[in-house]
């Protein structure tokens, strides 16, 4: 608070004073009152995306941006990507959150810039299905992915949120699902409807992200999301509207879930596989399961935002972190589920020739139905429900009344 | 002529300043509160004055609760904080400076951290709370995180300095004379503090409330790390309308809505304290 402006209010002013403070604002209102410009686009006719690949070339460079902790630290495959292709590059860990990221990118891209990057980064989700249908992503030349289309496994093609890989490839994906604290549990839980249990009153975590929540809500009910209606939706959230209020939920958590339930401050929680998989690594007592009724299962995507000034690099470094080797050096330390099946042959090779602590850890990773799920869990499985902008708004309101009450 | 001028001109570039950071984007802000539309296709001006209604409907218990939080911690703060900055002021001997550096220590630590650390202390098993627990001399189902308690304590914790230092100086600039004055005329030392050194302090509580009063209320980062499920505050709402839904409308109809609200509340109080005196001090 200004005390100046705030002296200047409680001195008594002339009317004069008043109307040219009134004009300046006018004036300032006049300037704001173009707003935020709409620009949805059309997706690009086939022809035009092939124009603008023709007139693309090497240029030797590529930017990356990715989350923390999504490359090992000594930045191997990229290092190895290097010297094979002569493309040197920039690795940045710039992307904390998706609807942060997109809220900081949209105005740039909005006015023509370009981001200074020629990866980024994206999960499925409202503001990936933003980034597409704005025209932010460009369109992905397939010819140039001939790893993808031989190494990517045939559940991580075909996502109805990107139909055809048109602009994004997978990097890296994760089951939500019920991590447990397997000190308090002894049991672990099968049911989605443990999260809903009075016995852990008080002891059981969700996640804040509308979507997230509103999946397992419609799980509880037995709805598929991605079929859900809003009378679904409405329904879901009566249910976790009372989970709430009989006081089941301790916390609505965006990300430090996983050191609550590992030190014991909620016992079952909705976590991601991922996250788990490091815990029980280091030996801490946590427990996952994909409940019966259903989990979900989400990708981080890469994919080459409008205006990038490397596009061609940028494909090649995507194409060839989809050889094997490349992905398995990277699964080894992301330790999420790579969209490459055949990494699960490369580390096990690899686990003849381990010793000590790796062997254990490379054990452990190609055992864990965390890191490769059964065909059982897969059949649990299912995605986000892509929302319209209008649906979005009902959509959030349900859930958001929930989490932020 | 030139004289005359050059206040103006030196002053030129802080008033730039002012109109295109502060004016502008307010007036900006203005106007997107009353337009419509969506992130896809665009957001117009509509003069829809009903995202005020709505937003104000929609929110106002986080609204409420808001200022119930922000004015319990303010008053925490200044019973914490005053005795303090006595005691530094009149007791601090010639350590005067070195206890107020300890006191903006914590500041050298990013404001997030210090209240994460708040979450990693008093967590259900953490380090303090686990002990105490495992030797059964609190219920296993204690907890101070995830209560409107904590979310209080953490505000007060993290304003608490901006309250202490204006107390500070106004006590500072209390005339020792005029007190040996009161005690040479058979005051009792209640009645010194009663009298002299409680009214000449004021503005300095008063200024400190501005200081603290108006983050508080806003602060989105207390209530989402130490807060549980029913303590969510305006300032989490505000984010997740920007930030997370792309409603910049709905976002920037609250955001003038809280500043309506905390204006006139400052207002009043302003008024109630007695404004000439106060403002000076504020500003000094």
């Amino acid at each position: 608070m200004d005390p100046l402006l705030l002296r200047g209010m409680t001195t008594p002013r002339t009317r004069r004073n008043v109307l040219k403070l009134g004009g300046l604002s006018a004036a300032a209102l006049a300037l704001a009152a173009c707003g935020v410009q709409g620009q949805k686009q059309a997706a690009p006719k086939p022809d035009a995306v092939k124009d603008f690949w023709a007139k693309q070339k090497k240029n030797g460079k590529v930017v990356f941006a990715n989350w923390p902790e999504y490359m090992p630290e000594d930045q191997a495959p990229l290092k190895a990507f290097s010297q094979a292709s002569g493309i040197s590059y920039e690795y940045k860990e710039v992307i904390q959150e998706n609807a942060e990221f997109f809220g900081k990118s949209r105005p740039v891209l909005a006015a023509g810039q370009s981001l200074g990057y020629d990866i980024v980064v994206m999960t499925n989700g409202v503001q990936l299905q933003h980034m597409i249908e704005l025209g932010y992503a460009v369109p992905l030349d397939h010819a140039q992915l001939p790893n993808f289309a031989a190494n990517a496994g045939d559940k991580y093609k075909q996502r109805a949120y990107d139909p055809g890989n048109q602009y994004t490839v997978p990097y890296t994906s994760g089951i939500t699902g019920i991590a447990y604290n397997t000190d308090h549990v002894k049991e672990a839980p099968t049911s989605i409807q443990a999260l809903f249990d009075p016995k852990y009153k008080g002891r059981v975590g969700m996640h804040s992200d509308a979507q997230e929540i509103g999946n397992f809500g419609m799980f509880a009910i037995g709805v598929d999301p991605e079929k859900s209606t809003e009378a679904d939706w409405r329904k879901a959230g009566e249910l976790l509207k009372k989970q709430r209020e009989d006081g089941i939920v301790r916390k609505y958590y965006e990300q430090n879930y996983i050191d609550a339930v590992s030190k014991g401050d909620v016992w079952l929680t909705m976590g991601w596989s991922g996250d788990v998989f490091q815990r029980q690594l280091a030996g801490e007592p946590v427990g996952f399961v994909v409940p019966q009724e259903g989990g979900t299962i989400w990708t981080d995507n890469m994919l080459i935002p409008k205006g990038a000034a490397n596009p061609v690099d940028a494909l090649m470094l995507m194409d060839y972190l989809y050889q094997p080797a490349a992905a398995a050096q990277l699964e080894e330390y992301i330790q999420y589920i790579s969209p490459v099946p055949a990494v699960k042959d490369i580390l096990t090779q690899k686990l003849g020739t381990a010793e000590g602590e790796d062997k254990e850890g490379l054990q452990a990773m190609v055992d864990s139905p965390l890191i490769f799920p059964t065909d059982a869990d897969y059949a649990k499985l299912r995605a986000y429900r892509s929302l319209t902008t209008a649906e979005e708004q009902v959509y959030n309101g349900i859930f958001q009344a929930i989490t932020q009450a | 002529m030139r004289s005359r001028l050059t206040p103006y001109l030196l002053a030129l570039p802080s008033w730039i300043w002012l109109g295109a950071f502060l004016v502008v984007p307010l007036a900006a802000m203005a106007s997107v509160s009353t337009q419509s539309g969506n992130v896809i296709d665009g957001f117009v001006q509509t003069f829809s004055f009903g995202n005020y209604a709505d937003a104000i409907s929609q929110y106002s218990p986080q609204l409420l609760r808001s200022l119930w939080y922000g004015g319990a911690a303010t008053l925490a703060m200044v019973l914490i904080g005053y005795p303090v900055a006595y005691w530094i002021a009149f007791r601090g001997g010639n350590r005067k400076a070195t206890y107020l550096f300890l006191l903006l220590l914590p500041f050298f630590v990013s404001f997030v951290l210090r209240t994460i650390s708040w979450n990693f202390m008093l967590s259900g098993d953490g380090i303090l709370l686990g002990p105490l627990k495992d030797w059964g001399l609190l219920p296993s189902d204690f907890q101070i995180t995830a209560t409107a308690f904590a979310v209080i304590s953490g505000l007060t914790y993290n304003w608490l300095p901006f309250m202490i230092l204006p107390i500070y100086v106004s006590l500072e600039r209390v005339d020792p004379r005029v007190m040996e004055a009161a005690h040479d005329l058979y005051a009792s030392r209640t009645t010194v503090f009663r009298k002299i050194v409680l009214p000449l302090s004021l503005p300095g509580v008063f200024a400190g409330v501005l200081m603290t009063f108006v983050p508080a209320v806003a602060d989105p980062i207390n209530a989402a790390v130490l807060g549980g499920t029913n303590n969510t505050m305006i300032g989490n709402i505000i984010s997740t309308l920007y930030l997370t839904n792309a409603n910049y409308p709905a976002a920037a109809a609250l955001s003038f809505s809280l500043m309506a609200v905390l204006l006139v509340g400052i207002f009043v109080y302003a008024r109630a304290l007695g404004t000439e005196n106060v403002l000076e001090a504020a500003a000094r």
